[in-house]
């Protein structure tokens, strides 16, 4: 009821002689806001660091639920040679009747063993499963139940301790940069003044530029959005990578109860500004940028891959003469297996000889000359 | 006989005696202690800890001084130790302080081998000692002992529980070196959060058999204040060398939006702690125990493999230069073989260049036949075409000269003739 209402006054409040020019599309959002709520969103967050840097306490802190209920943390003998797992926690939470399916995939293990050699593998190889997944669906006969598995975000933990980036950060985010938007944060920022803030995250913003990582850009302000929105944004972009702190407590600070830390020497507020960029996060994670990250998810990394995808497919299939089959979905196995082979192998002779041949012929124009 | 003369003496060492007055050897201590002081005491500090933890931090706090040390980088392929040393000075007593810090410790993505130079650096101070103990002329007093007498083990807050890089790391240095644990960074750990992280942290160095340094409990003058530092393992520390300011005092602190941790405080950190027990309390303890435990395991063991044996008290010293001769026999042997083998090898290398050149010079001498029949052959040609052409020569003159003979008669004859012949012409 109230959601009818609301679209109703948003019809452009016109005197009666203008309503007859007027056609009606203006309401065209409000028949997308409709469409969307009855349909519901989806969003799935992939959570990567190593163990202990608050990775599950920030995801509670986000969505301000418990998603993990009975964990097994792992000893540090056990942990010598571990290798990383994959773990997927889905939640359906709903906020004014918009309903949210929440899924929330962790990396229990990255970075813990002593050999971290290619540790990153089983996360990307589950990315690229969840694409090939959705690839699958979409060139499918029946398409109406299409279930979005793909990973729309990543929040890469990086631990406060050092002086900056450490390689396997570097080598995980090069890794995982072309496939899924990377947002690098800062964990337990409780532990480093504000100016060391400030140094370790120009020196992560360094580093990320001198190594090349593309880690997910926010869209550019159009020039006809009002000022406040302009200096939100710029202050989101100076402030990468956020370092956060997250909660599990509710702790009475300065008269309110919040989510907050207590120490012997006062109380962090997670969700105070000058405390922390929790706050910021939360707003460009959930409240402006879901949506784009989405989009840049569907539209950029899964085009990519797809690109790819097919582009192997038709190597596989043969080289120039042969016409590319309209429908190269699935690598059937086909008879024709075979012969295709046959054809490739005298295709690479082909090509020998004539090489061969052309260096033949330039060996005696050498030699005329 | 010997044995009952000896136990005669044995029973009278055990009589205690009253002194009749002061005779003055209850000064002993303070004679030995105002020769150590001025000899100067000597103290190692290893460091072990990721890059950026706040190694440095630490020191500079814990001696209320700056070391210079440059910050070091995350790239490094290997771990590298970097020892620095400082004279220090304080109401009389100089001590030489080496602190060593392993930088690039954890920043490798495979880790398998981090703690191989830190091992590595331990041994091979142990080594320099023991072969100073061997030497013929040596000068013990003298010597800059560099052998490390503590380690601090800077463990990260992750909250949970030790890194598995840790504990491989302290199982294999804890019979070397006595290790104290301590948390780092302790300003991100809230109070029950640490209770935790320290009983999670003391129960698995203690499942695996890691042997940490434990604060001596004999002496009763320190035994009370050691055996409860002893259950608050490890240490969470917090080092600052900035200040802040607290009601009224500046004070050592760091200084954060939502209140300021001061170092010094015993609410906030462990750090009091700390040096109060590296320091003040136990310091001669950790070189003792450094000099009697785990130097004397790594010169047995070093000795063993040298082939030394114990073979008794008595003949320990004969053994030792028994085996010293043998062992030298042995090397004398060794090295005569090789320069055999040497030899050999030269030997057989000079047969063979030998060998290479005369084939060369048969070579050389082959061909300058040949080319010496080649000549030959040609020379004899020229001489043939020679001759021919003498021939020819010859017969074309003897032509030459039959024709003009020839010529010369006609002539005469045809000269008579014309003659004839234009009379009549005219006629």
């Amino acid at each position: 009821m109230t959601a009818d209402s609301r679209y109703k006054s948003r019809a452009p409040q016109t005197d009666d002689g203008e309503e007859k020019e007027y056609v009606g599309f203006a309401t065209l959002p409000n028949q997308l806001h409709r469409k969307s709520v009855k349909k519901g969103f989806d969003f799935t967050l992939l959570v990567a660091g190593e163990s202990g840097l608050g990775k599950s306490t920030l995801v509670n802190s986000l969505f301000l639920t418990d998603l993990h209920k009975d964990r097994k943390l792992l000893n540090a003998e056990e942990r010598i040679s571990q290798t990383v797992e994959i773990t997927k926690h889905t939640v359906d939470i709903e906020e004014k009747g918009v309903k949210l399916k929440l899924t929330i995939v962790d990396t229990p293990g990255f970075g813990d063993a002593v050999n971290n050699t290619a540790c990153w593998r089983p996360i990307t190889d589950y990315i690229d499963q969840q694409f090939e997944q959705y690839f699958r669906d979409e060139s499918g006969l029946n398409r109406k139940n299409i279930q979005d598995n793909r990973v729309h975000c990543c929040l890469y933990f990086i631990p406060p301790f050092g002086h900056g980036l450490h390689p396997v950060d570097i080598e995980f985010m090069k890794a995982l940069q072309d496939k899924v938007n990377v947002v690098p944060l800062i964990a337990k920022a409780d532990c480093l003044t504000p100016f060391e803030i400030k140094k370790l995250k120009e020196r992560v913003r360094e580093e990320i530029d001198k190594y090349g990582i593309k880690i997910y850009q926010f869209p550019h302000c159009d020039s006809d959005e009002d000022e406040e929105f302009k200096q939100q944004d710029k202050e989101l972009k100076e402030s990468t990578p956020f370092a956060v702190i997250g909660s599990n407590t509710v702790v009475e600070a300065r008269g309110h109860r919040v989510r907050g830390r207590v120490y012997p020497w006062g109380i962090v507020e997670v969700e105070n500004p000058s405390h922390c960029d929790f706050v910021k996060l939360r707003t460009m994670l959930i409240r402006t940028h879901m949506h784009d990250l989405k989009d840049i998810t569907g539209d950029c990394h899964y085009e990519n891959y797809r690109a790819q995808c097919i582009q192997n497919m038709t190597s596989k299939m043969n080289a120039d003469k042969r016409v590319e089959s309209p429908n190269p979905i699935l690598p059937l196995s086909t008879p024709d297996i075979e012969a295709e082979k046959l054809i490739k192998t005298k295709d690479e002779e082909l090509r020998r000889m004539q090489q061969m041949l052309q260096k033949m012929q330039q060996q005696m124009h050498e030699q005329e000359l | 006989m010997a044995t009952s003369e000896v136990d005669a003496f044995a029973n009278e060492e055990k009589r205690t005696l009253e002194l009749g007055g002061h005779v003055g050897f209850d000064s002993l201590p303070d004679q030995l202690v105002s020769k150590a002081s001025a000899q100067g005491f000597c103290f190692n500090i290893l460091c072990v800890g990721e890059t950026g933890i706040g190694k440095s931090t630490l020191m500079n706090t814990l001696f209320n001084t700056t070391f210079e040390n440059e910050e070091a980088s995350h790239y490094g392929q290997m771990v590298e130790l970097r020892p620095h040393t400082y004279e220090l000075r304080e109401s009389n007593v100089n001590l030489k302080l080496t602190v060593v810090h392993t930088v690039g410790f954890g920043d490798q993505i495979n880790k398998e081998q981090s703690y191989k130079p830190i091992l590595e650096y331990i041994d091979a101070q142990f080594a320099k000692f023991l072969e100073e103990e061997l030497k013929i002329k040596r000068s013990l007093f003298n010597y800059h002992d560099t052998r490390i007498h503590i380690c601090l083990y800077f463990i990260a807050p992750n909250g949970h529980s030790l890194k598995s890089l840790d504990l491989v790391t302290m199982k294999k240095l804890d019979s070397k070196v006595n290790i104290i644990p301590v948390i780092a960074k302790a300003d991100t750990v809230s109070r029950n959060e640490l209770e935790k992280l320290k009983i999670k942290v003391m129960s698995e160095l203690v499942s695996n058999g890691v042997q940490i340094y434990q604060f001596p409990t004999e002496d009763e003058a320190v035994a009370e204040i050691n055996s409860s530092m002893n259950t608050l393992l490890p240490f969470a520390v917090v080092g600052s060398v900035d200040d802040v300011k607290v009601g009224n005092k500046m004070v050592k602190g760091r200084l954060y939006p939502w209140g300021s941790v001061e170092v010094e405080n015993e609410k906030h950190c462990d750090f009091v702690k700390l040096r109060e027990m590296v320091l003040r309390v136990n310091m001669e303890d950790l070189r003792e125990q450094t000099h009697a435990r785990h130097y004397e395991l790594y010169r047995r063991c070093k000795l063993e493999e040298m082939g030394f044996k114990d073979t008794g008290t008595d003949s320990q010293s004969f053994s030792l230069q028994q085996t010293y001769e043998a062992k030298r026999k042995e090397f004398l042997v060794e090295l005569q073989r090789k320069e055999e083998e040497m030899r050999q090898m030269f030997v057989n290398k000079v047969k063979e260049t030998e060998a290479e050149l005369k084939e060369k010079e048969k070579e050389l001498h082959e061909r300058f036949e040949q080319l010496k029949r080649m000549h030959q052959e040609e020379k004899k040609n020229l001489e043939e075409k020679r001759r021919e052409l003498e021939e020819e020569m010859n017969a074309f003159n003897r032509r030459k000269v039959a024709a003009e003979t020839l010529m010369g008669q006609a002539l005469q004859g045809c000269s008579q003739q014309p003659f004839k012949k234009d009379k009549d012409k005219k006629n």
